[in-house]
């Protein structure tokens, strides 16, 4: 186990210092510097600024430079906005985004288990067909798309809820619907066919005969092991919800930090981008290293010392 | 039960026993159905699908609307009246027009063709990098395949869309950036099925009695493994479409897409929310209502094809 985590471990750093690396070259391959669509400055100013951000350096020491500072988890400082360093910037978005993350998180997998067992329980029958027709739509429905219809019905027709921005609890509503829609289908439809599968199992047989009533049996027996396959994509689904909150903060104008890594994009603020990149790529990789063992933990089936294909 | 006793000396077979067969029982033991194909018998399951095949019949709907709708109507995509801007849908303009007078569906159809033409090319691509890198890895095995799945296993970290986008900001905004920018991350995992499938494949007799015959790597891959993992790989590829379409529309509503006036269901998407509070329905509505449902005939097509193509579910 410790063997297993040391080398995941490794392989987390390597794949990271990749994605940096990465980042830091497509960043640095973009013709101009950030400075030159900015009113004229003076000759002096332009070498100043860039004395400042080490763009007079030749790339590979501004890449070791930089490699340096994120050692230290420093993200360096945004062009545009000079007063705010990367860092501020992500301790103020991070905290806005995970909770919307979370938010649709649990609510997509809270509701698509639920669906999923219902299907699975009524297997062929009118429930199942229903909640699986909701699945397909909630899949094909893109996340931007089925956030500006909820908006159209729900807050500007209907008046419901508010339209946009994030201050009270009922904001949070339609965004993290909006957010949640595709990974709770995706988790519907798994759970469904493995809990189908689950449910045709002798033990569960045993289970009834034993006299437990349906709902024992789902919760005591068939839901352990009809989650796991669901646990496995969790940590897809975290990226899928990452990356699908720059699109629903756009939007619905929520200050987390996909706003600030559209900004950065739509500016071309390269530390800005770069930064956030490099923290979502390290969260992702990280959430997916915690699904990994968390699946290793709950299914004893599962040995953690080689990586199965 | 049925267990003949082992002691019946006695008993004579009756005379009737032993009457040549009649002429039409001849053919008992004959193969009734004649036999079907992998690809007859794939279709035959796929037809029984009803979601599925209304898939398809969307699909080919929107493929065929793709290609005549523009045509259709008196106007071009880009074709500005100023003074007939935000109208709702009527005789004249069937979907309404925008801010700019442009007719809404003309450049719904226009969009469904940039969308499509996306989708597909990125299919493609994902195609003949993947089959090629996979299929070439998982053939040479031991080191070879050690090192490429390395190379492999670094790409799939990397999240996807992230890496679209970055590479969209470098790229620049266009049709084809888009599609480069699609396929640089997206043929890892058409790669990585073929790769199983041949490994699986490779040591099976009819490989082995093609290379005893000489056929080079190549062939052998071209002729032997690749039409056995036909399968897995079209239902990845219907299922490549839809995200590649996706994407292309999430880039495009981020502005990082395609850029005006060239009509992309995301440009216009986009351009529908921002008038979102004046009541202009129509332009939020069309193009989402075709982004959506093009993602689901393929979806649903996809699926069908994977129950459909999966030796394993064949009753």
């Amino acid at each position: 186990m410790a063997k297993y985590v040391l080398s995941r471990l490794f392989a987390m750093v390597i794949t990271l210092w990749i994605i940096v690396t990465i980042t830091f070259f497509l960043m640095h391959a973009v013709p101009g510097s950030p400075f030159n669509q900015e009113r004229n400055t003076s000759e002096a100013v332009q070498q100043n600024l860039e004395a400042h951000y080490h763009l007079d350096e030749p790339v590979f020491i501004q890449y070791v430079i930089y490699i340096k500072s994120l050692a230290t988890l420093d993200f360096g400082p945004s062009i545009k906005q000079s007063s705010t360093s990367v860092n501020e910037m992500i301790g103020r978005g991070f905290p806005v985004s995970a909770e919307l993350g979370i938010t649709s998180l649990l609510f997509a997998v809270i509701s698509g288990v639920i669906l999923g067992i219902l299907a699975a329980l009524k297997h062929n029958g009118a429930i199942d067909y229903i909640a699986m027709t909701f699945a397909v739509i909630g899949i094909s429905v893109p996340n931007f798309i089925m956030a500006t219809l909820l908006i159209q019905q729900l807050a500007v027709t209907w008046e419901i809820f508010p339209v946009a921005t994030w201050a009270t609890p009922l904001h949070m509503i339609l965004p993290s619907i909006a957010l949640a829609t595709g990974p709770m289908a995706i988790i519907a439809r798994l759970t469904r066919s493995s809990m189908i599968e689950v449910l045709n199992q002798d033990y569960i047989l045993t289970a009834r005969a034993k006299g437990m009533t349906t709902f024992q049996i789902v919760t005591k027996h068939a839901m352990r092991n009809a989650l796991l396959p669901v646990i496995t994509i969790l940590g897809t689904l975290v990226a899928g919800v990452l990356t699908g909150s720059f699109v629903i903060e756009k939007i619905f104008a929520i200050p987390g930090m996909g706003k600030y890594f559209i900004n950065g994009i739509n500016d071309r603020d390269y530390p800005v981008i770069m930064g956030t990149t490099v923290f979502y790529s390290a969260f992702l990789i990280l959430m997916l290293f915690i699904v990994d063992i968390a699946y290793g933990i709950l299914d004893p089936r599962i040995k953690l010392h080689k990586r199965g294909n | 039960m049925g267990l003949p006793e082992q002691k019946e000396p006695k008993v004579q077979a009756p005379d009737n026993l032993f009457v040549p067969l009649k002429e039409s029982l001849h053919d008992a033991e004959m193969i009734a159905k004649p036999s079907i194909s992998y690809w007859k018998d794939a279709w035959l399951r796929l037809s029984r699908n009803k979601l599925s095949m209304s898939g398809l019949v969307m699909l080919i709907l929107l493929i065929v609307m793709a290609i005549i709708g523009p045509m259709i109507t008196p106007y071009s995509y880009d074709h500005q009246v100023l003074t007939e801007g935000n109208l709702p849908p009527s005789l004249e303009h069937w979907f309404g027009t925008d801010n700019l007078g442009r007719d809404m569906f003309t450049r719904t159809w226009n969009g469904a063709r940039i969308s499509l033409f996306v989708g597909f090319m990125a299919a493609t691509i994902d195609f003949i990098i993947g089959v090629a890198y996979g299929g070439f890895s998982g053939y040479k095995g031991g080191r070879v395949d050690d090192f490429m799945m390395r190379i492999i296993e670094i790409l799939y970290g990397l999240p996807y869309l992230l890496m679209v986008i970055l590479l969209m900001v470098v790229m620049g905004p266009g049709l084809f950036t888009i599609i480069i920018a699609l396929t640089v991350t997206g043929w890892v995992g058409m790669a990585r099925i073929v790769r199983g499938q041949v490994l699986q494949l490779k040591n099976s007799e009819h490989v082995l009695a093609s290379r005893t015959f000489g056929a080079s790597a190549s062939r052998v891959i071209r002729k032997n493994l690749l039409p056995n993992t036909m399968g897995p790989i079209i239902v990845q590829m219907t299922l490549t479409v839809p995200t590649a379409i996706f994407a292309e529309a999430f880039l495009s509503f981020l502005g990082l897409g395609v850029q005006a006036p060239v009509a992309s269901w995301g440009v216009m998407a986009n351009d529908g929310l921002s008038v979102i509070l004046s009541g202009h329905w129509w332009r939020l509505f069309f193009p989402a209502f075709f982004i959506s449902l093009t993602m689901f005939a393929f979806n649903v097509l996809g699926d069908g094809l994977q129950d459909a193509l999966d030796p394993k579910l064949r009753r």
